[in-house]
């Protein structure tokens, strides 16, 4: 899952470089409140899991939400 | 569960009024660039929408809007027993706009009328309420109206928000029928997240004061005072992708309908990301399920029928069946599936 999830963030964020599991997204140049949405979004229609914004909140690295997701599914 | 069975109530005709003026969300906010601009327009889907100027209300919009349903439906003024007005934007904290709409619309004064503080679940709502009118013997038609003028309420500085909001009114004929057969209700409150959509300053909580209308910026560059709406995107979202799905799931259980037997679904028109991301969520077919807010923006309670009316003209011959569905501020939820009978739709009007 990881790989796929890497490439797939990779392509929603729209980002230059691949992303990498230790990224701390938020410091990507393009993370804003539409990117948050997209991710959510993305999440949700991927994994059939909405991440409650306190927990994403607590999340810093791309391998944080690919923790909570293979915890949660 | 607040749940509602009506049988032989429907909509008789739905008309809608919008102002001349169109602001053109990629070239007319000149608070952002055009690159940032476009990016928000991307997303939300909203090229453009209409905006009241200072000397028009909500209320002009349903007056103007109800003027042409009832003089061409040719309908006897006489015989509208309850008029209700659904806004956010009222002409005066008292007393109820509605009832100054029933003296402007001339209808007699044996009519009802009132008003109701509700956004974007308010057509539904108010439909529920205006079947639920219905089922005395001796009221025979009633008026629902819902109209807003949200540009007047949200900062044109705020990202999240200044993109988002258009003004209209429609009015609605509800009354009695036995080709109208059976439509169902199923409404939700969640007072908890009532601080999600607001306006804090204004009423007696945190009454106006100097300091109120004062523009500050506030966490990611959001610039809007506290006489200004507010809204938490995010947490909107994650309500309405988590809610709004399964609200929609157990009407259609309730009803006893199945997805396919539904000729249209009418979602309130929130923003493109959210609505196509419903739609992708309940696995509904494009073709049934119709946009207006790229032309109107989101215009709160007004976005469902507005969508009907901009639509749906000349769609619905044939049509058994629609659901819609209304979500926002409260927050509140409401999905109703109504058996209709090719109502009349007049043309948009505009004022």
């Amino acid at each position: 899952m990881e790989t796929k999830f890497l490439e797939q963030f990779t392509e929603l964020l729209e980002m230059e470089q691949p992303v990498k599991l230790n990224d701390i997204f938020r410091e990507y140049e393009n993370w804003d409140s539409l990117a948050y949405l997209s991710v959510i979004s993305f999440v949700d229609e991927e994994y059939g899991i909405v991440i409650p914004r306190e927990e994403f909140g607590k999340m810093k690295t791309v391998k944080d939400i690919i923790d909570y997701i293979a915890a949660n599914s | 569960m607040a749940s509602f069975t009506y049988t032989n109530v429907g909509i008789a005709g739905l008309a809608a009024a919008v102002p001349k003026q169109i602001y053109r969300n990629l070239t007319d906010n000149k608070n952002f660039t055009i690159e940032d601009a476009g990016a928000i327009v991307e997303k939300t889907g909203i090229l453009e929408r209409r905006v009241a100027d200072d000397a028009t209300c909500a209320s002009d919009l349903c007056f103007a809007a109800s003027e042409q349903l009832m003089n061409e439906m040719g309908i006897d003024r006489a015989e509208i027993d309850a008029l209700i007005f659904v806004s956010q934007t009222p002409d005066f904290r008292m007393p109820a706009t509605g009832i100054i709409l029933q003296h402007r619309l001339n209808l007699p004064k044996s009519c009802l009328a009132f008003d109701i503080n509700l956004g974007c679940s308010g057509f539904v709502v108010g439909l529920n309420l205006a079947y639920s009118l219905l089922q005395q013997d001796s009221v025979r038609k009633v008026l629902l109206l819902n109209g807003e003028t949200r540009t007047k309420v949200y900062s044109f500085k705020d990202r999240q928000t200044g993109f988002l909001f258009g003004d209209a009114g429609t009015a609605c004929l509800v009354d009695k029928n036995e080709k109208y057969g059976q439509s169902w209700f199923v409404l939700d409150s969640d007072g908890a997240k009532s601080d999600y959509i607001s306006i804090k300053s204004g009423g007696y909580r945190y009454p106006s004061n100097p300091e109120s209308f004062i523009e500050r910026e506030r966490e990611n560059g959001r610039i809007y005072s506290d006489e200004q709406g507010y809204m938490d995107g995010a947490g909107v979202f994650e309500f309405v992708i988590t809610e709004v799905p399964k609200s929609i799931k157990r009407t259609l259980q309730f009803a006893g309908v199945e997805k396919e037997q539904v000729g249209y679904f009418v979602f309130h028109q929130a923003n493109k990301f959210m609505n196509e991301h419903l739609n992708r969520k309940l696995k509904l077919d494009a073709d049934k399920v119709p946009f207006s807010l790229q032309k109107f923006g989101n215009t709160s309670s007004v976005s469902i029928p507005i969508t009907i009316v901009s639509e749906l003209n000349e769609k619905l011959s044939g049509v058994n069946k629609i659901l819609i569905s209304g979500f926002g501020v409260g927050l509140s939820l409401g999905t109703a599936i109504l058996t209709i009978d090719n109502p009349w739709l007049g043309k948009i009007s505009e004022i």
